[in-house]
């Protein structure tokens, strides 16, 4: 198998990082649902590949605030992976999860804040979790960072890590409700070239 | 009616009065506007990365603080601005997660402020105002009308350099 170039990927590649993200991300909402200890449903994600100059627009546009985690990965696979969410749908998140009924940060007190931190790492646990099943590689994760921010400026940190390695960037965004809370959310996964390329060997491709 | 003139992430562009140009929520990033006040013509570039010379792919040349700055000084002499009396204003550099600094994927955005100033420094082009790094994202507004750059950040005043 060739190695992989994310600007000039063949669609068997794209494929299976597709089904990664599926995957990932249904494990991540069951893992949503077990934490509320309440029925959960979701979308089938959708996966893109985008230009660095559309990928906040996907969020709202490059001024929207939005909640930023951010995990790095160290061992066999190296890189980072980051959960990105609007604001109503980190408030959605924390209200379901606290009984409360917030609707702006100026509100959230460390209680809140920490609590949705927790929340972006189970989620960000559950994903890397199936793909270390999936994939058999140990995947060693940092604890989360969170950062609340304008969306261009958030994004800036794994833009930069793609464009490290070309034009473009992936995108799997998922989104969940229970029952008219919604809640949407952006993963993406960003391991290195040579990390990309022991994923995808790791699967037979 | 003059217009505003955005400019994207790794993209550059060029303006003259009365338009304005900008761009929206620089993270890591470092948006450079140089500016010529006598012809008051500015170009804004939105760099990602600090050398093009460590990246196999780097066709984009606005990604780069190197060849970033030398294609927006090309665009605006095509403009009719004057190479030596272009001056320079810089925001970005942030650290949008507070890492152990000791990371050098994670301290991207000092790299792009001290990239963007080394290649100002060598082309001989005066660096007037800086905005930069801290932990915050920014957006910018440069009007050549009267060379000032504005600077919007979450729940902070605006800022004119």
């Amino acid at each position: 198998m060739s190695n992989i170039n994310l600007d000039h990927m063949d669609s068997m590649q794209f494929d299976v990082l597709k089904e990664i993200g599926n995957i990932g991300a249904g494990n991540a909402t069951t893992a949503l649902s077990t934490m509320i200890n309440g029925k959960i449903d979701m979308d089938v994600p959708i996966v893109d590949l985008l230009e660095f100059k559309e990928l906040p627009e996907m969020i709202g546009g490059a001024e929207n605030i939005v909640v930023g985690i951010l995990i790095t990965l160290e061992g066999e696979i190296n890189g980072m992976m980051m959960f990105i969410m609007d604001t109503a749908s980190a408030y959605n998140l924390v209200n379901i999860l606290m009984g409360k009924s917030l609707s702006q940060f100026e509100d959230f007190t460390e209680m809140e804040l920490s609590a949705l931190q927790e929340i972006g790492n189970i989620i960000a646990g559950a994903y890397l979790s199936s793909l270390s099943t999936l994939t058999n590689i140990r995947i060693d994760a940092s604890i989360p960072y969170m950062s609340i921010d304008m969306a261009g400026a958030i994004l800036s940190v794994p833009a930069i890590e793609f464009g490290k390695m070309g034009d473009k960037a992936l995108l799997i965004e998922s989104r969940f409700c229970k029952d008219d809370s919604d809640v949407k959310g952006f993963f993406i996964l960003i391991p290195t070239l040579e990390s990309y390329n022991i994923i995808l060997k790791s699967l037979g491709l | 009616m003059s217009e505003i003139i955005k400019v994207g992430m790794a993209d550059l562009n060029i303006c003259a009065s009365p338009d304005a140009i900008t761009t929206l929520g620089l993270g890591s990033c470092v948006g450079i506007v140089l500016y010529d006040a006598t012809s008051k013509i500015a170009g804004l570039v939105h760099v990602m990365l600090p050398d093009s010379n460590k990246i196999r792919n780097n066709e984009n040349v606005a990604k780069f603080a190197d060849t970033g700055i030398d294609a927006l000084i090309d665009k605006m002499k095509i403009l009719g601005a004057n190479r030596s009396r272009l001056i320079a204003k810089i925001a970005g550099g942030a650290q949008m997660f507070a890492f152990n600094a000791n990371n050098d994927m994670l301290r991207i955005g000092d790299r792009n402020v001290e990239a963007s100033k080394q290649k100002l420094n060598a082309l001989g082009i005066k660096l007037l105002a800086e905005d930069t790094g801290l932990n915050y994202g920014r957006t910018i507004v440069f009007y050549p009308e009267n060379g000032e750059l504005h600077i919007k950040s979450v729940g902070k005043p605006l800022k004119i350099l």
